[in-house]
């Protein structure tokens, strides 16, 4: 096989049923690759290989007896670091977890070994997943692998970058405020994040609960889908999983697109938006109706305020969760008089700034006093624009949007000022706020070669739709449009 | 101003960080931004509107029909990992996380 193969998930299934290649091969041959590109990228922060030669092991065992592969045999994929992997170090890019192993695996690792994954290594992510750029990792930032001078977006970078770059097949991305979708963006790969509740989080590093959800980025539409299949439904473990059906969502995917009624809210096409990624978007949408989508206009009007209230119920959220960092069950203790001192010692040195940041803001906006103004008044505002969603599907099928409003930035050209930086999620979060899947599928580039993504939002549960319309639109050559 | 350097001392010590003073400098500057664009949700007359608690178990969710089904039977299992717990600790005495002086503050 040659370096500069394509790998998709039904690649590997045929070529290891052929035996044109071995599992163990197949592992080798990305761990080469990673050994070539990763000291550029800093897309991997560890790497599994005994665990992964293990898998793959087990894999060649079945195809050696003849024995039925299960659905994600042999593939290679990467974990990002927020994700708790039993025996593999788990930093969530923080110094603060440094060394930390976690005892256990996340029901989403333990799922995606059961199906026959391989799981490379842990990649890079804005610390705590708290960022649009992966520039707030602790462990150096990730490079765009399209245009290696640009971010691979955030937080979920390193996990964009490997599946960009040909590292990793797919991999498992978190998304609170845009954190799969924005890198797939930014990448010009599919990144989707599930329904709150469809995939549980049992293992994930909590950053804000009532938001945190774990999704796959993929090489394509039916990557991703095969990848959802397997990490979605309830789990005993996490009581905010769902109790839903899982449907058949390879099944569904092939489902014509034709009749579909496709909402375009003008609120997400207004100032701020870079023009070409405009322009992309709109021939994106042009290309939908052509598949025989009909275009409805909406409004959506608390959309300009996603921003001001992520922010208030995120790092609220954060400031408790993190909480648990304070040097006394797991990873850094810097030494203190007192046991007050020693928190406040291993937390200035373990978070980084941007961590540090948010955990003021959210403890701020919590704190005697500020409750009612920012906290409560945040909640409701969320009730508002929940709704502006409940009202969309009402009329409409599924929303489609530009992901983010400007294509890949400079390293470093956001990193001074947090707002400007929190501004780069404002057409994602709303689909967070209101719990809604989300998918950001590649929608051409710009003229200087960076890749656009056109976010695709459905109702709570109903992934077939968005992952059948990026299914669609990504096989009518939206990729390169 | 929305936030003086007293606030950021106070929200610091409230959320056990340390800070230099630079650092709270950084932080006032930042946090002054942040809270006056925050300030834009004020436009909004939010007066009959439910602050949202829950963002999918509504009793309309199929599935949930308001009983209850995210809760599990509490039934005791064997939950033997103290030994893996303890040895991620930064200073571990079995069965205790062993911590420095707690009374004087």
């Amino acid at each position: 096989m040659s370096a500069a193969t394509t790998w998709t998930i039904a690649g590997v299934r045929a070529a290891l049923a052929a035996k044109k290649i071995s599992a163990r091969e197949l592992t080798a041959e990305f761990y080469s690759r990673i050994e070539s590109r990763n000291a550029q990228l800093n897309a991997y922060l560890t790497l599994a290989p005994e665990r992964a030669y293990a898998q793959a092991d087990r894999v060649d065992g079945l195809i050696a007896r003849g024995e039925a592969l299960p659905p994600l045999a042999g593939v290679p994929i990467a974990i990002k670091d927020v994700i708790s992997t039993r025996g593999v170090r788990t930093t969530c890019a923080s110094k603060i977890l440094e060394t930390y192993v976690p005892p256990y695996d996340a029901t989403a690792v333990e799922r995606l070994e059961k199906a026959g994954a391989v799981f490379l290594g842990k990649t890079n992510c804005d610390e705590f997943a708290m960022g649009g750029s992966n520039e707030n990792s602790a462990y150096g930032p990730v490079r765009n692998p399209v245009a290696p001078d640009r971010v691979p977006g955030g937080s979920s970078g390193g996990s964009a970058a490997a599946v960009a770059a040909g590292l990793a097949v797919a991999a498992l991305g978190t998304d609170t405020g845009g954190s799969i979708r924005q890198p797939g963006s930014f990448c010009g790969v599919p990144g989707l994040m599930p329904t709150y509740g469809r995939v549980s989080r049992y293992g994930l590093v909590a950053f804000a609960s009532s938001l945190d959800k774990i999704g796959p980025l993929a090489g394509n539409v039916a990557d991703a889908t095969a990848v959802l299949s397997v990490i979605a439904g309830h789990d005993e473990n996490d009581s905010t999983s769902a109790p839903v059906p899982v449907p058949d969502y390879a099944a569904d995917v092939e489902k014509p697109v034709s009749g579909l009624r496709i909402g375009v809210p003008e609120d997400y096409f207004g100032a701020g938006l870079d023009a070409e990624v405009r322009e992309k978007v709109e021939a994106g949408i042009a290309l939908l109706e052509r598949l025989g989508c009909r275009r409805i206009p909406l409004r959506m009007p608390h959309t300009d305020y996603a921003i001001a209230t992520y922010y208030i119920l995120a790092t609220a959220e954060a400031s408790s969760n993190l909480a648990r960092f304070d040097g006394v069950r797991y990873g850094l203790r810097v030494a203190g008089a007192t046991l007050t001192e020693m928190y406040r010692q291993t937390r200035e040195r373990g978070f980084g700034p941007e961590v540090k940041c948010r955990i003021m803001l959210g403890t701020y906006a919590l704190s005697a006093g500020y409750y009612d103004a920012y906290y409560l008044r945040a909640q409701s505002v969320r009730t508002l624009i929940a709704r502006d969603f409940a009202d969309a599907f009402q009329k409409v099928d599924a929303i489609v949007t530009p992901t983010a409003p400007t294509p890949a930035f400079r390293l470093g050209e956001k990193t001074s000022d947090p707002l400007q930086m929190y501004l780069a999620d404002i057409y994602t979060v709303t689909g967070s706020l209101a719990g809604v899947p989300g998918i950001s599928v590649p929608c051409g580039r710009t003229k200087a070669g960076l890749p656009v993504g056109m976010q695709v939002f459905g109702p709570h549960f109903r992934e077939s739709t968005v992952l059948q319309i990026a299914q669609a639109f990504e096989r009518a050559g939206g990729s390169t449009i | 101003m929305k936030i003086s350097r007293e606030d950021v001392m106070r929200v610091a010590e409230l959320a056990h960080l340390g800070l230099t003073p630079e650092e709270i400098e950084t932080y006032r500057g930042q946090l002054d931004g942040i809270l006056s664009y925050i300030d834009k949700l004020k436009e909004l007359d939010i007066t009959n509107v439910q602050p949202m608690a829950q963002v999918i178990y509504t009793p309309a969710t199929p599935g949930a029909g308001g009983s209850h089904p995210e809760l599990r039977e509490d039934i005791v299992r064997p939950c033997d990992f103290g030994d893996a717990v303890l040895s991620e600790a930064p200073d571990a005495a079995k069965p205790f996380f062993r911590v420095p002086r707690v009374i004087e503050r």
